[in-house]
């Protein structure tokens, strides 16, 4: 079918092309090209960056801190941080996924006893309308129609109740976008998401940490042990530490990607360019996933985001394994007696 | 005016009696055409056409969401099964082939240069558009302009496969470095043909709804379609030259070296999404306004009751117009906007459901009181009114900046605008279809057949698209062309209502056969009594030239009955 296409194109629509040249001198330039040898060029280029498949360089130190050291990737309690499935909960399938920062709890509270009923109870009352007129008003029982085409009251009515329902939602959702706003503390710990095509790569500049997070194939992902899913494990995961504020940026190297975790209510586009910058705090540790949010290309569904959360000492040591250093550590007494102090 | 018609109409008529109804030959008819009945179904046709291709996209795209893993992608690449970067390119240029055809060739042409150029005139009682000839172009543009993209489908758009990849959007900076092949090229040059052809055809309506109105037709005396696509003219014409900037600047970034959206040259890729989405707002209300046209007109006639509140739905038309321009940055919720200005559009956004709460209870309001009869046009309008409702609402949930950074490029938001356009908008086509048809073609289509292409379509639609919020809530990205385990479900039950909403097109092209071969011959006004516009006092099909002699509203007469009295 494919070359049946080609030929096609070339027969009839070469003269279209003509006309069409002078818009895209680079296509004419493309198009003399042959299209085996860039395809060929493509694969190859692609293999380099499918994920699962051998990846040279960029992954060595990060493999070679697993081999060192004691951190043993987590492993993510089902249906905590992830999609439901409707086999396990059709209810959980059909809604958010639970929420693991403070202000992803206030986001949920606000669509579920807010948002929903408000739009249920709108839908259902149009529905109910509509029937109604339907029943009351059709040809059989009410052959003569009335001529009515006013009433200021009503239309009054139905302008200011809708202003009033919009107010209500407004207030809560003024409220949350402040919150989702907060400025990161000072020392809040900065981890900079970098997308590539078709990757993130993880910076902690505090820590003199990098680390580059490719998917999982589906066989390592089976193979990775319980509870990974093809699509949504990655081989680094971006390690964080939970509980405290993490400063999270966001940009991409060569076009828009978007750094998602559902769970966490927290979704922020990473432009080239642009450095964003929101805080994070995840309650609890665990393990997160989240997928690439803006179309970035062939491999755009290929390249998730899995965020591991640990109690700030374990963090420290994943730092360590990585071969970064914790901030402050020549000061560290310093750092333990000032603790010491705000404990007194 | 009045004056000028009173002096030259009689005198038009003696002239020209003898060959009243003389049609050019074939050629002339039908690719050099003026007349805007013909033009009008010439843009129904390319509609149709361009509404099963882009149709037959979606559904590969459904066939391949129905199960984990890709199935079939490869083929249509002519890859190996292996690669599926080839698989994933191949997604991205049907999804952005879908959105682009629905968009620009299936609803614009269809509400605008179908339906507008056919009942404008007729409703406003005028001979035809202001500009025949730029008539003509503004549909050859777009015809042209529908090659270019199908064109582009079989050049290369990137090192990895042919076709443009880069979504309706067609953001920069993938669009520019991210997909250096000629695909994109004519992706972007036919949404300039397709923009260009548009303004003309705005500021054709606009010059014909001005000026052309029957004498005593006040603007306030219009009827609501034509209203409708005055404010829609308004949009097209003040928001497309905006794309048409936008991706012009894609295209200079592209093959001139200049750097609008390039950082490494101190341009910025969000202000492409600014510009685009100045468009891109609008543009959605130039989809949906002739639709709510369309309803006012059909809701009224089958209740055998004036609208209610005319100047109310006039005017919130207008009001979505006008809030339509202010809104467009909740697109953008998740590019790293400033709090204060995610405020802003958040209120803003929230604010368009006023008018439309407006519409929808006038509407519901002027079937109160009323004599209904659920004929095929009254049950699409019903089914639009509640589908549009529930897309509505789902509206409000994303207007909100802090609850969007949840839903933002999720399935959630494919459901929601799914439903106020794929069943607001088509709902409210077919609804116009089965209105006018026997109008267009002088031919009855079947009631039976449409009120069950109504009743497949309508659970077809909604078992495809609610359990898109579903699969949104849970997490699943949009554009997508594999996913985890856990979306299975209801992606299957979604590909399932695919196959119910395929085969209720079945019969709509059945309806469609059955008027042409068998159907009856239609009364000038089959409707009955409630059909108070001025298209229903002309033979069924109108004459080749109607309103030789311009008819006259008088001033004391019915405010709203549309016709002269001697009508």
């Amino acid at each position: 079918m494919r070359h049946a296409f080609k030929r096609f194109h070339l027969g009839i629509f070469a003269a279209i092309a003509a006309l069409f040249a002078f818009a895209a001198p680079q296509a004419v330039a493309a198009q003399g090209l042959d299209r085996t040898e860039v395809l060929n060029e493509a694969a190859e280029e692609i293999e380099a960056l499918t994920p699962g498949a051998p990846t040279d360089g960029t992954n060595v130190e990060a493999g070679a801190g697993e081999a060192a050291g004691g951190y043993v990737p987590m492993a993510p309690t089902p249906g905590k941080g992830m999609p439901t499935s409707y086999e396990t909960d059709p209810l959980a399938s059909m809604t958010f996924q639970d929420q693991y920062s403070q202000d992803g709890q206030y986001a949920l509270w606000m669509h579920d006893t807010i948002l929903l009923p408000v739009i249920v109870a709108i839908s259902v009352f149009v529905l109910l309308l509509l029937l109604y007129v339907m029943v009351k008003f059709n040809r059989r029982s009410n052959p003569n129609p009335s001529r009515t085409t006013h009433n200021t009251a009503i239309e009054v009515i139905w302008t200011v109740v809708p202003v009033i329902i919009l107010v209500v939602i407004a207030v809560p959702s003024i409220t949350l976008l402040a919150r989702q706003y907060e400025e990161p503390p000072e020392e809040a710990i900065t981890v900079k998401a970098v997308g590539y095509q078709w990757y993130w790569g993880y910076e902690y500049p505090d820590h003199d940490v990098e680390i580059i997070s490719n998917m999982l194939s589906q066989e390592e992902a089976v193979a990775s042990g319980e509870g990974e899913q093809f699509q949504m494990a990655v081989d680094n995961r971006m390690v964080v530490p939970a509980g405290v504020p993490i400063r999270l940026q966001t940009t991409a190297a060569d076009v828009i990607h978007a750094f998602a975790i559902p769970s966490l209510w927290f979704k922020q586009d990473a432009v080239p360019g642009r450095l964003n910058e929101r805080m994070l705090t995840i309650d609890e540790p665990g393990v997160y996933y989240g997928q690439c949010s803006e179309l970035c290309g062939a491999l755009h569904g290929f390249m998730p985001i899995t965020v591991e959360a640990l109690p700030m000492e374990e963090f420290e040591a994943w730092v360590v394994e990585q071969g970064g250093t914790i901030p402050g550590a020549e000061v560290a007494a310093d750092a333990e007696a000032t603790e010491g102090e705000a404990a007194a | 005016m009045a004056t000028t018609a009173d002096n030259f109409a009689p005198a038009a008529e003696a002239t020209h009696d003898d060959h009243h109804d003389h049609k050019p030959s074939f050629f002339a008819r039908w690719f050099m055409s003026t007349n805007h009945k013909d033009i009008g179904s010439l843009y129904l046709m390319f509609a149709i056409v361009a509404g099963i291709i882009g149709g037959a996209m979606s559904g590969v795209m459904r066939l391949e969401l129905a199960e984990p893993g890709i199935q079939y992608l490869w083929w249509f690449a002519g890859s190996d099964p292996a690669d599926i970067a080839a698989a994933g390119h191949m997604w991205n240029v049907f999804i952005t082939g879908h959105g682009l055809i629905m968009v620009f060739f299936m609803v614009m042409p269809a509400m605008i240069g179908g339906f507008g150029n056919w009942f404008v005139p007729l409703m406003i009682g005028a001979p035809d558009m202001a500009f025949p000839r730029m008539n003509n172009i503004s549909f050859w543009l777009t015809v042209v302009g529908f090659l270019s993209l199908l064109f582009s489908l079989f050049v290369p758009g990137n090192s990895i496969g042919n076709g443009a990849g880069v979504g309706w959007t067609v953001y920069a900076p993938l669009s520019t470095t991210g997909a250096p092949g000629p695909a994109v090229d004519f992706a972007i040059f036919s949404l300039h043909l397709a923009g260009a052809g548009s303004i003309l055809g705005a500021t054709n309506f606009i010059t014909t709804i001005f000026n052309m109105r029957a004498p005593g037709m006040t603007l306030h005396k219009m009827p609501l379609f034509v209203w409708s696509v005055l404010v829609t003219a308004f949009l097209l014409l003040l928001a497309l030259p905006v794309l048409a900037a936008a991706i012009t600047m894609l295209l200079t970034d592209r093959n001139f070296g200049t750097t609008f959206f390039d950082p490494a040259g101190g341009g910025d890729p969000v202000l492409y999404q600014h510009l685009f989405w100045f468009f891109g707002h609008p543009e959605v209300y130039i989809m949906i306004l002739p639709g709510f046209g369309m309803i006012s007109q059909i809701i009224a006639t089958f209740s055998r009751k004036p609208v209610f509140g005319y100047l109310g739905m006039a005017y919130a038309m207008v009001a979505i117009g006008v809030v339509g321009f202010i809104v467009w940055a909740h697109h953008m919720y998740t590019v790293g906007l400033d709090v204060n200005t995610k405020m802003y559009f958040t209120a803003a956004t929230m604010v368009i459901a006023v008018p439309t709460g407006v519409k929808i209870f006038s509407w519901i309001a002027t079937m109160w009181g009323g004599s209904m009869e659920f004929k095929s046009p009254m049950v699409w309008a019903l089914g639009f009114i509640f589908l549009f409702t529930v897309g509505g609402v789902t509206g409000v949930v994303l207007a909100n900046g802090g609850i969007d950074d949840n839903l933002h490029d999720t399935y959630y938001v494919v459901a929601h605008f799914h439903y106020v356009l794929s069943m607001g908008a088509v709902f409210s086509m077919f609804a116009g279809f089965y209105y006018w048809f026997p109008k267009m073609s002088g031919r009855m289509h079947s009631e039976l057949l449409s009120h069950l292409h109504f009743w497949v379509f309508f659970v077809g639609v909604n078992v495809i698209f609610f359990p898109q919020h579903f699969l949104g809530m849970n997490g699943m990205p949009r554009r997508y062309p594999d996913y985890p385990e856990a979306f299975a479900f209801w992606n299957q039950v979604s590909s399932f209502g695919y196959v119910i909403m395929a085969a209720s097109m079945l019969i709509f092209f059945a309806n469609l056969a059955y008027a042409f071969l068998a159907g009856k011959k239609a009364a000038n006004n089959p409707w009955g009594e409630g059909a108070t516009t001025l298209e229903w006092t002309l033979t069924s099909p109108p004459p080749y030239h109607q309103f030789e002699t311009l008819p006259v509203i008088e001033d004391h007469h019915d405010y709203h009955d549309h016709r002269p009295v001697t009508a």
